[in-house]
């Protein structure tokens, strides 16, 4: 598996950490907020299909990426940086 | 049929002519009282124990493709209980005790062989945390022993004791741990439970459930319509597509754990023997090849195939234990689709929808965990209440925080 950092192009899966799904941290005043901690923190959609997830490239240009990727195939739809 | 010498000396004097199928390939009926989907080990061991201990023979188990085709053929066939925490060790320790029975229970050859577990430790402070952990596995009944460095000598004496970075300085032992044949497992539990009147449906997909308001009266499959009054999902890596046909999220990602087996050699490793210093273990089957594996890939997946820099480490990791190992040449790799829950342990519960009951989060120990699991799921199922050695795997510990987290890693699945 090779994921297409933006800066650095095409790398092995070797220098990459995952970071899983890129879960937006919830607002901390909202009323429900523990409820939304705890989906965030651990309810996954986990499907089987095209998914999206956090990639830092360890070992290159240190910049974290928000991949799309095919769980069934490994085939990478498309990377970018996570902060844009 | 009952298996027995006599059986067998019967079967040779008339040319083997009269063996059968161990279990009956049942056609689907329109309902059951509770339908178990996912016909690996955990669920065909809930059906026997449902049956067995519970007398609820009115049983299906449902499988997508033939029983046994999942993680039950795929794992690395190990069975110990050397866990350290209280919501675990108890579990793990049953599912020892039923392992150790399991082939007169089911007059069935599993291969159950009690050749020990050997964790070895490289440090004082590895030392220290092993044998807390096996004094946790002592107050819980099972059995550890700390070996000193020249006790594993004369035990492993291949091992790298004097490796410059990660010396060999004793093991944790656990003498009742060792191997089952997986395939066995499956096959002995199918006939256990198909022989009280469970029955078998292959290649029967779930593709949706019937509800009543809240609650599921039956499932929609590949091979029509079956009405239950409860469903158990034992479904390891597919627990979340499966369970999102009900629109439920749960706390599971599906991961990729390897396996790999070398060439067959003579006997040489007499026990299941595992690297402290990195991820690697390894066992020979009575085949002559070793059996061996390391860390999950570490992202999510459902492919059944691994990627190479898996490959590299658990090699690196065999090497720097016995390296000897670099030999041999490797025969075969594969992958299993692990259902890692976010705290590293399972989840044997009911959900919040009525009348579906949940066995998932199995990570990569699920194996060891078959006989205890389907006492367990099934006690759960018949008798809606937890069984006491598995009463810590709620579903909700997630939201209320009791967490079962063994290594202390956080709701991250790929450091589990």
């Amino acid at each position: 598996m090779r994921i297409p950092c933006p800066y650095c192009g095409e790398r092995d899966l070797s220098e990459f950490v995952y970071y899983g799904d890129p879960v937006p941290r919830p607002d901390p005043t909202a009323a429900d907020a523990p409820r939304r901690f705890y989906e965030a923190m651990y309810l996954r959609d986990n499907p089987a299909g095209p998914h999206e997830e956090l990639w830092y490239h360890a070992n290159g240009c240190r910049g974290w990426l928000r991949v799309s990727r095919d769980t069934r195939t490994h085939d990478v739809l498309g990377a970018s940086f996570a902060g844009k | 049929m009952r298996y027995s010498l006599f059986a067998l000396a019967r079967q040779a004097l008339r040319g083997n002519r009269d063996w059968r199928p161990v279990w009956r390939d049942a056609e689907p009926r329109s309902s059951y009282d509770i339908v178990i989907v996912g016909g690996g080990g955990h669920g065909l061991a809930t059906a026997y124990y449902l049956a067995k201990q519970h007398g609820v023979r009115n049983v299906a188990v449902i499988e997508k493709g033939w029983i046994g085709s999942g993680n039950a053929g795929r794992n690395t066939t190990i069975i110990r209980s050397n866990y350290l925490l209280p919501g675990n060790e108890p579990f793990y320790e049953w599912s020892m005790k039923l392992w150790e029975g399991l082939e007169q229970d089911l007059n069935y050859n599993a291969m159950v062989s009690q050749r020990g577990v050997l964790n070895v430790y490289h440090s004082d402070a590895q030392r220290d945390a092993f044998g807390r952990r096996g004094n946790a596995m002592r107050l819980a009944g099972a059995d550890a022993e700390m070996l000193d460095a020249d006790a594993v000598r004369r035990m492993l004496p291949f091992l790298d004791f004097d490796n410059a970075r990660f010396p060999i300085k004793g093991g944790l032992l656990q003498r009742r741990g060792g191997t089952a044949r997986h395939d066995a497992v499956v096959w002995g539990y199918a006939r256990g439970a198909s022989d009280r009147g469970v029955d078998i449906i292959q290649n029967c997909e779930v593709t949706g459930f019937l509800r009543d308001g809240d609650r599921v009266i039956g499932v929609n499959t590949t091979r029509g319509t079956i009405r239950c009054g409860k469903v158990g999902l034992a479904v390891a890596g597919s627990s979340s597509r499966v369970a999102g046909l009900l629109g439920l999220r749960l706390p599971i990602e599906s991961h990729l754990l390897q396996a790999f087996v070398s060439e067959a050699i003579k006997p040489l490793i007499p026990c299941v023997v595992t690297f402290g210093a990195g991820h690697f273990y390894v066992s020979q089957s009575d085949k002559g090849g070793l059996v061996f594996g390391g860390d999950i890939d570490g992202y999510n997946s459902y492919a059944q195939r691994g990627n190479l820099p898996v490959v590299e480490d658990v090699c690196e990791g065999g090497m720097a234990l016995m390296p000897a190992i670099g030999r041999l040449r490797l025969l075969r790799s594969w992958a299993g689709l692990v259902d890692m829950s976010m705290d590293g342990s399972p989840i044997i519960d009911r959900t919040p929808i009525d009348g579906l009951y949940l066995n998932a989060g199995w990570c990569y120990g699920g194996f060891k965990a078959t006989p205890a699991s389907g006492w367990c799921f099934a006690h759960l199922l018949a008798r809606d209440q937890h069984d006491p050695v598995a009463d810590a795997y709620r579903l909700d510990r997630f939201e209320t925080g009791y967490l079962i987290d063994e290594k202390g890693q956080g709701a991250q699945p790929n450091l589990h």
